[in-house]
């Protein structure tokens, strides 16, 4: 894998997706008073005639959303992903039960979403979203990755979620490597033997950082891009566990319910294999810069690394 | 149909009945062979706990089997206790949780538009469903975005779950808290067949905004013990029962 490059905000990658899916016309895309924050607002400015201004109505959005699947059209609808979890149960009964095909996307995901505080910090939304039955849940790490991911969803034949972040961070692939990415297929940044972190999100980074420090005091670790949370490359998830010493997951999200709850739960059928996990541990969040957050939460590449020896000794 | 799976909504199928009869008989564009046609007309039956009205149209037109009918609310069944377009041919729209198809039938509407059709959308919601906040975002967007080939009905039946709507929580005047959000209304006797019939023409040939029939209907309609009866909201008839609705509709 190519070097970390520049750096991007997955929700980004987003907004340039939806470009790039313009020339389908059964694209739509339907927002609610956050395009320019989720980044729809330049699908909006190239094609106004198909793009839906909801209003702050997350819920009828996801219902029009809906409407807009039964009779032929491909939305992409997005808000905060924490204002997503409003139209929750519309995305159950109205979305994923009858099986149409609207793809929503939460922007400005996790703690790492920052001084706006707690009311904008979802935790949970991953959690949400992949107890729902037939979901594509995904977490991108960057730009790039979240513009390709994006993209391969014009074909995909299942409602989804994708989360996004606000904040940049650096990118974990280029132009030609980003092509590789495939949904429900994890992403291997890096090999090593002692122990495997597979994180989703802006905690990829984070999870690189830490497998260099762990490196330098002869710890080798794989990283994964766990870029899909459902379905759960649980092929790679089994390869890892016989090769190392054990697992350590790394969300900026809940450990309720998100990547390393999934990961439990498989290995908990699959055979044994230690697990430790690094997330947000059952608790709200406050206002702060990305940085600070991550500190208080405990999901910096220290974090991890301490995860990794702990399991390690 | 309800007395056989001995669960159901028989209060609220026969407020709505005769407004059905007249979609389906007089206006709905729809084809039996081709249920999936993206040109059909589309019904979205917001209320869907008053499936059995529904299944009783679908079977008359000839998308269900009297079979498929009686096999209401069973294992396996294609007619599902909540209407719900997976499983019927016919159905446009998953209901079971109030509130959702006005947006339902506004995506249908906006979708038809961008595709230049003339499809029309009928949505009917029950008056107990529109005390769902999100019924009023629909209707709000509905009137900014124009939707004049977007058609509710309201089956205005007095008669929720646990009461009386008035009791519960009154909606009020529902046609001027439509017109003040921009809807065109008519109110109607909505078990007039002459009413109804003029109401759906109405509605559907005004096509400059999104329009509302308000239906004054009698949960239970047709039953004398029944009507205007809260507890026959969700209740299966018993046989005695069965025997004197089926005498009193006939």
């Amino acid at each position: 894998m190519s070097a970390p490059s520049g750096g991007g905000a997955s929700r980004d990658g987003y907004g340039s997706a939806l470009l790039r899916m313009s020339s389908d016309s059964r694209v739509v895309v339907l927002e609610a008073d956050l395009g320019k924050s989720t980044k729809s607002c330049h699908f909006r400015e190239a094609h106004p005639d198909r793009t839906i201004s909801l209003g702050i109505a997350e819920q009828n959005m996801i219902l029009v959303a809906s409407g807009m699947a039964s009779s032929g059209k491909i939305p992409f609808a997005s808000t905060f992903a924490i204002f997503t979890e409003r139209g929750f149960e519309q995305v159950r009964n109205g979305v994923a039960r009858p099986g149409l095909v609207v793809h929503l996307c939460g922007s400005h995901g996790g703690v790492h979403t920052g001084t706006d505080g707690s009311s904008a910090q979802s935790i949970e939304d991953l959690a949400l979203y992949r107890t729902i039955p037939g979901m594509t849940v995904m977490h991108p790490c960057d730009d790039l990755s979240a513009e390709e991911l994006t993209v391969q969803l014009l074909n995909h034949d299942k409602p989804s979620y994708t989360r996004t972040a606000r904040n940049k961070t650096p990118r974990m692939y280029d132009q030609k490597t980003s092509k590789d990415l495939r949904i429900g297929k994890g992403s291997v940044l890096r090999s090593g033997d002692d122990v495997a972190i597979i994180s989703c999100g802006v905690m990829v980074s984070e999870s690189m950082k830490a497998a260099e420090y762990l490196s330098s005091n002869g710890i080798e670790a794989t990283v994964v891009d766990m870029h899909t949370i459902k379905p759960l490359d649980t092929n790679l998830i089994d390869e890892l566990a016989n090769k190392c010493k054990g697992i350590v997951t790394a969300e900026d999200h809940s450990v309720i319910g998100g990547l390393g709850a999934a990961i439990a739960e498989h290995i908990s059928y699959s055979g044994g294999v230690p697990l430790r996990m690094v997330g947000v541990s059952d608790r709200f969040g406050e206002s702060g810069t990305p940085r600070e957050l991550m500190e208080i939460m405990g999901l910096t590449y220290m974090d991890i690394v301490g995860s990794c020896e702990s399991l390690m000794s | 149909m309800i007395h056989s799976a001995g669960a159901g909504h028989p209060g609220g199928s026969l407020s709505a009945i005769d407004l059905l009869v007249a979609l389906y008989g007089n206006k709905l564009r729809f084809d039996v062979e081709n249920p999936e046609w993206n040109d059909r007309d589309r019904f979205v039956m917001s209320k869907g706990h008053a499936s059995p009205a529904v299944y009783s149209i679908l079977h008359e037109v000839g998308f269900i089997s009297e079979a498929d009918m009686m096999s209401f609310r069973k294992m396996g069944s294609v007619c599902q206790g909540h209407v719900d377009m997976k499983w019927t041919d016919g159905v446009d729209f998953s209901a079971g949780s109030l509130g959702m198809g006005l947006s339902f039938g506004l995506g249908c509407a906006l979708a038809a538009r961008m595709d230049s059709s003339d499809r029309d959308i009928w949505v009917m919601v029950g008056d107990g469903e529109i005390q769902e906040g999100q019924f009023w975002e629909a209707a709000m967007a509905a009137d900014f975005h124009s939707a004049g080939r977007l058609n509710l009905i309201v089956d205005r039946n007095r008669i929720q779950n646990d009461d009386f709507v008035e009791l519960q929580m009154e909606v009020g005047n529902v046609a001027n808290k439509l017109s003040s959000f921009g809807w065109e209304v008519m109110e109607i006797d909505g078990h007039s067949m002459e009413e109804i019939v003029s109401a759906l023409e109405w509605s559907s040939t005004n096509i400059s905004a999104p329009t509302a029939i308000i239906a004054h209907t009698t949960k239970g309609k047709g039953v004398s013990f029944m009507e205007d009866n809260p507890s026959f909201h969700g209740k299966a008839p018993s046989d005695e029962e069965l025997e004197i609705s089926l005498e009193e509709l006939s």
